[in-house]
């Protein structure tokens, strides 16, 4: 019983202490890395903090789980962050502070541009994220596998079915083990769907419609070898998992992942083999499309100094701030003018210099499906079913038939309880 | 049949060694390999650089290509050994590598760049311990705070519950009173609710009571466990009741009596439940990252797992961080187990 | 240590003398409960309680105020199903396919766990070199963090991993074994038992070490087989700690999650997906969050391991009556 009675003098105490920090204009930033991001976010805000007096930015840096898991559960609850660094950029709408009081609108649009709509939803349409890393997705391709194979690599405006044929014909001249694979993620294959004829966001809502096409070629390529089946089959759930690892032992000889390889890449496969990074390939139903993606900083309506809160996403926002976030984390820009002088990667090698400006040089064959999907508040949910789904068609607890009609009924499901 | 029983059940062993010590020791060491094999891997695995822990096939020992210092280079270049062709068996550093085709030069003739295929040239390896996944550990963040509220939360939740735990298993065991089934079957009920699945109820609860972002949020729901309850109160119901009978003949208050007599004759379900509540703490995870999300408040375990990106997982210092973790708790089982033995000591002699 | 725990003792002693006297012995006992019950009421059974409201509202809102009372929509969504033996068939397939996976997890994994930790606690418990050593070894998984299990073994089976390389090398060809759903559920089952069996062990050497020494040293004066000793001695003495090993055991083998979860992510496909990776998916990482499905999940899931939790107890009074 004393000890109970203890507790709560101690915990009164430490909410006491915490209580009077906060009046110091403290500002939270909840952070995730992927590399560097937030040794080199709280490196630039220390200039921020220079400037201005009496504010303190604090970069909490958490594991990816906590922003996708946890946050929003503590946004819902009142207790979030001031600021974070997000990648759910529809899902978390409803809690965005909006920036445009606070900021110079022109400036971001003409910044920003179209990527502003993937933090909007219906008529909350403010200004709320600064997209701080772009990401798409691509295939690196293993050129010395083709050279020892003596294949011909096939060109601009090839298809999947192209790529197939001769990543498997170089995988039978070499001792490659896969001709090709693909990230364990909805986000990745949303590309080739598309350019396979789905649909994804029809009048702003969620579909599975021309799914089909893409759903047979994908887990017929899987049974069939021409796709490492260990990706996709080895885990279960919504989990990612990639083929880096086996890309970079030189097994695959075709790997579609995206721009956010290039660093690991580069660092890792070092002299083994060269490698490079070509436009995604074409579908039948016409387009070549990658996927965009990536993370964005935004605040929270629940801070108590919205002002600050702003002015900080803003600093990050200016054309010089950003551009030097982009060469030190070795990110594409979203930030249009930066994208238009281009970035001098901190440290690149010209393979990766070169590799990350093919990715950028990708991104206009982005197809409008893909666009909005990425700003779809529901892709969350859309990414989780298709992956749970087809993975349970190429393992065989489904077939391509019954897998399509869960991942609609599925949708169903999730659209009805998100109302 | 019966051999093999009494190969199970014997508790004295013979003078010379019988053949069923023979089995029970082999037995005994196919356990080490398999129980401790897999530990001693992830911790040469904690000392592998990024290529090294991707490779295949893997190696048992974490290795590294030499590098060779040659003039009029600004770094060092690789070293490999060539396998074939004019320069068989000669040491050389690599410059350059495109398409198959190696540009290599020899340490003693700098100037002369040679051509040949890249597939006959060999890396020359050593074995090399990447300590530096370690070191950068510390210059990166604030680890002795992370090792301090771990280790905070760690001990208050271990004595919190074992006081609280061991209180209700005593009345549990050795009253007659009534409601005692209920209580028990109240116990056990909460066995049956695994954190996982209150996590969202249970943060709101808590969130409530101010426990946000608070070590105490950690450690005071962590306290209420049936596990403890139910270990304990079944050693206990084994301690016979002529001694607490003895013990009230002699006018001693019931706390003594628990504390005195039941605490100490329990010492080896207790310290087996330490044992238990020192590791759960310590290991938590999916609760910790919910309620705290402050830097300042980080346990370990948290910082751990914030090497784990989207998309990318820095392997090398998670593992490294990993192995620095489990220190501590492999130290604290080394001390406890003494606890335990003792503690059996003890009580079978009665 | 003791120095610490001796005055906080002495301390706690007078407010329970003076209770002592005045509420008498046996309402004391509620003193002693108290703690205990309080947190168990504040952090357990409230959210349990909780989680009947969230069960029967829907929507994917965090608070419970936000919520519309959809009755026992989610219990049926849960049990629509055409036939009960076939997952396909039922609305929320996932459920059942975990379910029945669940299932013949416990199973396996209950009798190999209680198994090998019984016979490893009897030779731990024999006149052995260096035991301390010994017992350390077993109980050392029970050390490491689930993520640190699942991570360790994964690299040990994964395609390119040590057991292959290993199986590559003695010629006999390594087997992709996360990949094909009976070995990964094989492999799980064993990962479990690798990483709790330590922790059971340790139980049962406790009761084993608690069974007085002239108990046998009647048995051999009777000249009784060693059989008949393990059967008549032994095993009736070790009766409760067996019941909390069994208890213990069932429970947190159908509460199975965190290290297969980190291992297999429940795959390949669903083979290895358990009610609580089930749950928690649905309710917590999945979006969105169906938290009324996940609630009415764990409602129904509690309310089984009540019921055998409850049969075990009575199975185990009748037998120590009988």
């Amino acid at each position: 019983m004393k000890k109970t009675i203890l507790t709560s003098t101690a915990l009164a105490a430490g909410l006491a202490v915490s209580a009077g920090a906060a009046s110091a204009q403290e500002i939270r930033f909840m952070c995730y890395s992927d590399g560097n991001e937030c040794a080199v976010y709280d490196d630039l805000l220390t200039r921020f903090e220079e400037q201005n007096e009496g504010v303190d930015v604090v970069v909490d840096e958490v594991p990816y789980q906590a922003i996708v898991e946890n946050l929003p559960v503590q946004l819902a609850a009142g207790t979030g962050p001031d600021i974070a660094k997000i990648t759910d950029t529809g899902g978390l709408n409803e809690y965005y502070l909006d920036l445009a009081p606070h900021v110079d609108t022109g400036y971001w649009d003409e910044a920003f541009g179209e990527t502003l709509n993937w933090y909007r939803v219906g008529d909350r349409d403010g200004y709320y994220g600064m997209h701080s890393q772009l990401t798409i997705t691509g295939p690196f391709v293993n050129a010395t596998l083709f050279e020892q194979a003596g294949v011909e690599m096939p060109g601009a405006g090839a298809t999947w079915e192209d790529w197939a044929a001769a990543a498997t014909k170089v995988a039978e001249a070499t001792d490659a083990d896969f001709p090709m694979a693909i990230d364990r993620s909805g986000h990745r294959v949303a590309g080739p769907a598309v350019s396979y004829g789905a649909k994804l966001v029809e009048d702003g809502t969620g579909t599975f419609e021309g799914f089909g096409p893409f759903a047979e070629a994908f887990v017929g390529w899987n049974e069939d070898g021409t796709m490492a089946r260990d990706v996709w089959a080895s885990q279960g759930g919504a989990t990612y998992a990639d083929a880096a690892q086996e890309f970079i032992n030189g097994e695959v000889v075709f790997y579609y992942s995206g721009s956010w390889q290039v660093g690991r890449m580069d660092e890792q496969v070092g002299d083994f083999f060269d490698w490079k990074v070509v436009g995604s390939p074409c579908g039948p139903a016409g387009p070549c499309s990658g996927m965009p993606g990536g993370a964005g900083i935004v605040g929270f309506e629940q801070t108590e100094h919205p002002e600050i809160v702003a002015k900080v996403i803003d600093f990050l926002a200016q054309e010089d701030i950003y551009a030097e976030a982009a060469a030190r984390t070795r990110n594409l820009p979203a930030h249009l003018g930066v994208a238009q002088t281009g970035v001098e990667f901190e440290g690149a090698t010209p393979a990766a210099q070169a590799a990350l400006t093919a990715f950028a040089a990708d991104l206009p064959n982005v197809a409008p499906e893909a666009f909005a999907y990425q700003g779809y508040s529901g892709n969350r949910a859309m990414y989780g079913i298709t992956v749970e789904r087809l993975s349970q068609a190429i393992v065989g607890e489904l077939s391509v038939e019954e897998a399509l009609a869960r991942m609609n009924d599925d949708l169903e499901a999730a659209m009805s309880e998100a109302q | 049949m019966s051999r093999l029983w009494s190969f199970l059940t014997a508790t004295r062993g013979r003078d010379r060694l019988h053949w069923t010590d023979w089995v029970s020791y082999g037995y005994l060491i196919f356990g080490v390999l398999l129980m401790f094999g897999p530990v001693v891997w992830l911790v040469l695995s904690s000392f592998k650089s990024p290529n090294e822990l991707d490779r295949f096939p893997p190696r048992f020992l974490p290795y590294a290509q030499e590098t060779l210092e040659i003039e009029g280079f600004d770094s060092p270049l690789l070293a490999f050994i060539v396998t074939e062709g004019e320069l068989t068996g000669e040491v050389v550093g690599q410059t350059r590598r495109a398409a198959g085709r190696a540009e290599v030069v020899l340490p003693a003739d700098p100037e002369t760049r040679i051509r040949i295929p890249a597939d006959t040239l060999a890396p020359i390896e050593d074995v090399a311990f990447a300590t530096e996944n370690y070191t950068s550990l510390f210059e990166r963040f604030n680890f002795l705070q992370f090792f301090w509220n771990s280790t905070f939360i760690t001990v208050m939740a271990t004595a919190l519950m074992l006081l609280v735990n061991s209180m209700a298993a005593f009345v549990l065991s050795k009253y007659e009173f009534r409601g005692r089934t209920a209580v028990l079957l109240l116990v056990i009920g909460t066995l049956m609710i695994p954190q996982t699945v209150v996590l969202v109820p249970l943060f709101l609860i808590v969130t409530e009571m101010g426990m946000f972002n608070s070590l105490w949020g950690v450690i005071i729901p962590g306290a209420a466990t049936p596990t403890g309850v139910f270990l304990l109160r079944q050693y206990m119901i084994t301690i016979p009741d002529e001694i607490l009978d003895a013990a009230r003949m002699d006018k001693a208050s019931e706390w003594k009596i628990f504390w005195r007599i039941i605490v100490p004759l329990s010492a080896p379900a207790i310290a087996v439940l330490a044992i238990l509540a020192i590791m759960w703490r310590w290991n938590d995870f999916l609760w910790p990252l919910i309620v705290l999300t402050r830097t300042e408040n980080f346990t370990l375990q948290l910082a751990l797992n914030s090497f784990q990106g989207e998309l990318q997982t820095d392997w090398p210092s998670l593992l490294a961080m990993t192995v620095l973790t489990l220190l501590p708790i492999a130290c604290v089982f080394m001390f406890l187990q003494k606890y335990i033995a003792t503690g059996i000591a003890s009580t079978g002699g009665k | 240590m003791l120095r610490i725990i001796t005055p906080v003792m002495r301390v706690i002693e007078i407010p329970m003398l003076a209770l002592q006297r005045l509420l008498g012995i046996n309402r004391l006992a509620w003193v002693f409960l108290a703690p205990n019950l309080i947190l168990f009421g504040l952090f357990a059974f409230l959210p349990v309680i909780l989680n009947i409201f969230y069960a029967t509202t829907g929507s994917d809102n965090v608070l419970l105020s936000d919520r519309p009372y959809v009755g026992a929509r989610n219990f049926v969504t849960l049990t629509d199903c055409g036939n009960y033996l076939d997952a396909n068939s039922c609305r929320e397939d996932k459920f059942w396919r975990a379910v029945w996976n669940t299932l013949w997890f416990v199973t396996l994994q209950v009798g190999f766990m209680v198994g090998f930790a019984l016979l490893t606690a009897l030779i731990l418990n024999r006149d052995i070199r260096a035991r301390g050593f010994f017992r350390s070894v077993f109980f050392f998984p029970v050390l490491l963090s689930p993520v640190v299990v699942a991570l360790i073994w994964k690299w040990i089976l994964q395609r390119e991993g040590v057991l292959n390389a290993f199986l590559d090398w003695t010629g006999v060809g390594g087997v992709n074994w996360l990949v094909q759903a009976d070995w990964a559920f094989g492999w799980s089952v064993f990962i479990s038992v690798w990483a709790h069996m330590g922790f059971y062990t340790l139980i049962l050497l406790a009761g084993l070490q608690a069974i007085p020494r002239d108990v046998y040293e009647a048995a051999i004066m009777d000249r009784a087989s060693a059989w008949r000793t393990f059967r008549r001695i032994t095993l009736p003495l070790l009766a409760p700690t067996m019941l909390v090993v069994l208890v213990l055991a069932l429970i947190k083998g159908v509460q199975t999650f965190d290290e297969i979860y980190a291992f297999t992510g429940g795959g390949p496909g669903t083979a290895t997906t358990f009610i609580i990776q089930y749950i928690y998916e649905e309710g917590f990482a999945g979006a969105p969050r169906l938290f009324g499905l996940a609630a009415a999940a764990s409602l129904l899931v509690a309310g089984v391991l009540v019921v055998l939790t409850l049969i075990q107890l009575w199975v185990n009074r009748r037998n120590v009556n009988g």
